[in-house]
C-alpha cells in the first residue's frame, strides 16, 4: 500500500499556514475585529428589535398592503394567505428574526459591494483585480464561510450576519459593474455634453440607467442572504433556520416543513417585492401607478394655482 | 459675419503611436496603408475650415469618413490628436476640465442619432437635464424646459415618461433638451436619421423655423444629401478623414471637387436644389429706369449691348415690366410693349417652380427678392444649360 506522506517532497504544511495567519489576525487586528463586530451587532440588534416591537397584525398587514401596492391584485392576495400562514405555524418572532439578519446581511453587502462594483467599472485594473476574487467567492461551498466566521466572531447572530454578507456580496459587486458598464455609449457622451461633472456623471446617468440591472444584483444578493442565514443556524443565527435544524436534529418532519415553508415564503415575498424595483420609469402595480398619477396631477393643480 | 468656430488643421489618429501615423499621412498614404503598417486608424486628417455664427453647416460622407469624429472634437467629447479647435476665438484643445465643462454648460448642446435620453425622467425632466448639471433651481429649471418643450410642440407630454413617445417625439424631447440650455452651438450627429422620411422632413423644417427665429451655429451630421441640401447654408464633404470640399449646395453641385463629391450627387434632383436667386443673371438683359424712355433708343441699347429683351424697373428698384426687341419694335411708349401675363419669380423659389414660370413665358423671366428689389433675369436657353450642365 501506498503512504500518501511519501509524495510529499517540499513539506508545505498548508493548514499549519492558516493556522498561523489566523493568530496572528486574532493577536494584531482584534480591534478591528471587535468593531466590526459591534458595528454587525448594533444593525442587526435593532433591526429585529424594531421588527418584534412592532405589533404582529399591523407587519402583517404592513406587508399585504405592499404587496397589493408594488406588485398586483394577485400578489396582494398571496400575501394574505402567507401572513395566515406564518400565524398559524405559530412562527412570527422566527420569521421576523430571520428577515432582520437577511435584510441586515444584504444591507452590509450593498454598502460594501456597491462602491466596490463602482470602482470596478471605472477601472480595468481594478476589474481584473477582483473579478477572479468574485469567481473564488462564488465557487467555495457555503458552508466553509462558517468556519472563519465562528473562528473570529464566535457563535451567534453576529458571525451568522457576518458570514452571509461575504456569501451574499458577489452579485451585488457583479451586476452593479455590469450595469454601469452597460450604460449606452450615446448617454455617457449626452451627459458629458450637457457638461457633467465626472461625480454628476456617476449620479445623474450612469447610476440611475444602470438601476435596473443593480437592482437585479440586489434582488440576487437578499436571495442568496435568505439560503446563507438558513445554514448560519448551525453557528446559532437562530431564526427560521434554527427551526428547520432542530426538525432535522429531531427527525421531526412536521417542524422541518413548517420551517422550510417559512423560508419560501419570504423567499417569495422578498423576491417578488425588491423585483418591482429594478423597473425603471413607470414601475410598480396598476393600482400603485393609478395612485401615483392621482398625487400627479394633485402636484400640477397645486402648482398652478400657486403660481 | 464673425467666424464662431474654427478648426486648425486638426489631426484624430485612435491607436498607438500617432505620431508615426501623421508622418505616413503627410507622405500621401491612405487610411488603410498607414491601418496597415501602424494598426493605428485615422479618424480625421488635416482638418482646417471655418463655421460662421449663425449659420447651418452641414457636415457629409460615407460611412467612417470621420464625421462623428469631426463633431464631437468640437466641444471635446474626442481629444483631437494635433491641431486646435477655437470657440469665439478660445483654443479647447487647452482649455481646463472645469472651463470646458463651463464651455459645455453655456455655449453647446448635442443632439444624438439614438436620443440618448434618460429613461428614468419624465419629458420634462429630460428636457431639464442641462440646466439641472448646471444647478438651476427646479422651478426655474422646470420653467424653461416647458418653454423648451413648447417650441417643439411637445408641451403636452411633459410628463411622460420617454418610453411612451414616438421615434419623432423622443427626438424632440432631444431638441427640447438642447434648446432649453438656450445654447449658440447646436451640434446635431445624425439627429433625424432614425426618424422615418415624413417626420424627418418636418423635423427639418422645424429646425429651419428655429433658426429663422433665433439664429444659432449648427454643425449637422448627415449622410443624406437632400436634407444636407434642404438646410444647409454650407456644406462639408468627408472623405477618408479629410474635408475635401466646402461650399454652397449650389456650389457643390456645381463644381464639385472631385469623383468622390460628383459621385455623391450623382441623380440629385437638381430642381430641388436651385432656387431662383441662384438662376438670375444680368448679362443678358438691359435694365432701364427711364419709363418714358422712346421705345426705339431702347431698342438701339439693346442692339448695342448684345442683348434681346430689357427689364424697366422704378425708382425704388421694383420691375415694372419686361420687353423683347420684337415688342418694342411695334409699340408707340415703353408700356405698349410690355409682355403680358409675366410674373416675376421669387429668389427662393425652387428651379420647378421657375421653370415652369419661364416655360410658359414669352421672354425671360425677372427674379425678385423677398422686398420687390430685381435681382436678375431667368430665360429658357439659361435654364436648360443649367439643366444640362447639373443633370
Ligand atoms: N474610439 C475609436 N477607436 C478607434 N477607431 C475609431 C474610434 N472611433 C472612430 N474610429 C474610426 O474612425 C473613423 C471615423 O469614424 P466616425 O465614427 O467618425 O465615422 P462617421 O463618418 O461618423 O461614420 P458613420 O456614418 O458610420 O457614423 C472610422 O474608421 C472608425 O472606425
Ligand atoms: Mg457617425
Amino acid at each position: 500500500m501506498a503512504d500518501p506522506e511519501n509524495y510529499q517532497f517540499l513539506n508545505i504544511d498548508l493548514g499549519q499556514y492558516v493556522e498561523d495567519l489566523v493568530d496572528w489576525i486574532q493577536t494584531n487586528l482584534g480591534g478591528l475585529l471587535d468593531a466590526i463586530s459591534a458595528a454587525i451587532e448594533f444593525v442587526v440588534a435593532n433591526l429585529e428589535g424594531f421588527m418584534l416591537w412592532v405589533h404582529p397584525l399591523v407587519m402583517a398587514a404592513a406587508i399585504i398592503i405592499l404587496g397589493f401596492l408594488r406588485v398586483g391584485w394577485g400578489f396582494g392576495i398571496f400575501c394574505i394567505v402567507a401572513m395566515i400562514l406564518f400565524f398559524e405555524m405559530t412562527l412570527w418572532p422566527e420569521t421576523m428574526s430571520t428577515v432582520a439578519i437577511v435584510l441586515s446581511a444584504s444591507f452590509v453587502a450593498l454598502l460594501i459591494g456597491g462602491p466596490l462594483g463602482i470602482a470596478m467599472a471605472r477601472s480595468d485594473k481594478v476589474e481584473a483585480l477582483v473579478r477572479p476574487i468574485l469567481d473564488f467567492m462564488q465557487t467555495m461551498p457555503p458552508f466553509v464561510y462558517l468556519i472563519p466566521a465562528a473562528i473570529f466572531f464566535g457563535l451567534g447572530k453576529v458571525p451568522g450576519t457576518i458570514a452571509t454578507v461575504v456569501f451574499a456580496m458577489p452579485p451585488a459587486v457583479r451586476l452593479t459593474n455590469l450595469g454601469i458598464r452597460q450604460v449606452h455609449e450615446e448617454n455617457i457622451e449626452a451627459g458629458l455634453a450637457f457638461g457633467c461633472t465626472p461625480r454628476q456623471l456617476l449620479t445623474k446617468v450612469q447610476l440611475p440607467l444602470a438601476m435596473p440591472t443593480i437592482m437585479q444584483g440586489v434582488n440576487q444578493t437578499i436571495m442568496l442572504s435568505l439560503s446563507m442565514v438558513v445554514i448560519a443556524s448551525m453557528i446559532g443565527a437562530g431564526g427560521l433556520g434554527n427551526v428547520v435544524l432542530t426538525g432535522i436534529q429531531r427527525l421531526n418532519v412536521g417542524l422541518g416543513f413548517e420551517g422550510g415553508l417559512g423560508v419560501v415564503l419570504i423567499a417569495i415575498l422578498l423576491d417578488r417585492v425588491t423585483q418591482t424595483f429594478g423597473q425603471s420609469g413607470a414601475s410598480g402595480s396598476p393600482l400603485y401607478k393609478y395612485l401615483k398619477a392621482m398625487w400627479w396631477t394633485r402636484s400640477d393643480k397645486d402648482t398652478a394655482t400657486s403660481g | 459675419m464673425t467666424q464662431k468656430i474654427v478648426v486648425e488643421d486638426v489631426y484624430k489618429i485612435f491607436g498607438p503611436r500617432p505620431d508615426q501615423a501623421k508622418q505616413l499621412i503627410e507622405q500621401g498614404l491612405s487610411k488603410d496603408e498607414i491601418f496597415a503598417q501602424t494598426s493605428a486608424t485615422v479618424g480625421v486628417q488635416r482638418a482646417s475650415f471655418g463655421i460662421e455664427e449663425g449659420e447651418i453647416f452641414v457636415v457629409m460622407g460615407l460611412s467612417g469618413s470621420g464625421k462623428s469624429t469631426m463633431v464631437r472634437m468640437l466641444n471635446r467629447l474626442i481629444d483631437p490628436t494635433y491641431g486646435a479647435v477655437k470657440i469665439d476665438g478660445n483654443d479647447i484643445t487647452k482649455m481646463s476640465t472645469e472651463d470646458l465643462i463651463q464651455l459645455r454648460r453655456r455655449d453647446m448642446s448635442m443632439v444624438f442619432q439614438s436620443f440618448a435620453l434618460m429613461p428614468h425622467q419624465t419629458v420634462i425632466e429630460n428636457a431639464g437635464f442641462g440646466l439641472e448639471l448646471a444647478g438651476v433651481d427646479k422651478a426655474e429649471r422646470d420653467q424653461r424646459a416647458l418653454a423648451a418643450l413648447e417650441q417643439v410642440g411637445l408641451k403636452a407630454n411633459a410628463n411622460s415618461y420617454p418610453s411612451e413617445l414616438s421615434g419623432g417625439m423622443k427626438q424632440r424631447v432631444g431638441l427640447a433638451r438642447a434648446l432649453a440650455v438656450d445654447p449658440t452651438i447646436l451640434l446635431m450627429d445624425e439627429a433625424f436619421s432614425a426618424l422615418d422620411p415624413l417626420i424627418r422632413t418636418q423635423m427639418q423644417d422645424e429646425l429651419i423655423q428655429l433658426q429663422k427665429e433665433h439664429a444659432r451655429t449648427v454643425v449637422f451630421i448627415s449622410h443624406d444629401l437632400d436634407e444636407a441640401m434642404r438646410i444647409g447654408d454650407r456644406i462639408a464633404i468627408m472623405e477618408q478623414g479629410m474635408v475635401v470640399q466646402i461650399g454652397t449646395p449650389d456650389e457643390i453641385v456645381t463644381n464639385p471637387a472631385n469623383d468622390y463629391v460628383r459621385s455623391f450627387f450623382h441623380g440629385v434632383d437638381v430642381t430641388k436644389v436651385f432656387t431662383g436667386g441662384d438662376l438670375a443673371r444680368k448679362d443678358f438683359v438691359s435694365v432701364i429706369d427711364d419709363a418714358n424712355a422712346d421705345p426705339g433708343s431702347v431698342r438701339e441699347q439693346l442692339q448695342r449691348n448684345g442683348h434681346d429683351s430689357a427689364v424697366l424697373i422704378d425708382g425704388s428698384g421694383n420691375v415694372t415690366g419686361v420687353m423683347t426687341e420684337k415688342s418694342l419694335a411695334a409699340a408707340n411708349s415703353l408700356n405698349d410693349a410690355f409682355i403680358k401675363d409675366i410674373e416675376p419669380a421669387g429668389a427662393d423659389m425652387s428651379l420647378s417652380e421657375v421653370l415652369s414660370r419661364v416655360a410658359h413665358a414669352g421672354a425671360p423671366v425677372p427674379v425678385v427678392d423677398d422686398n420687390g428689389q430685381y435681382l436678375g433675369s431667368v430665360s429658357q436657353t439659361h435654364l436648360l444649360k443649367t439643366l444640362d450642365r447639373t443633370g
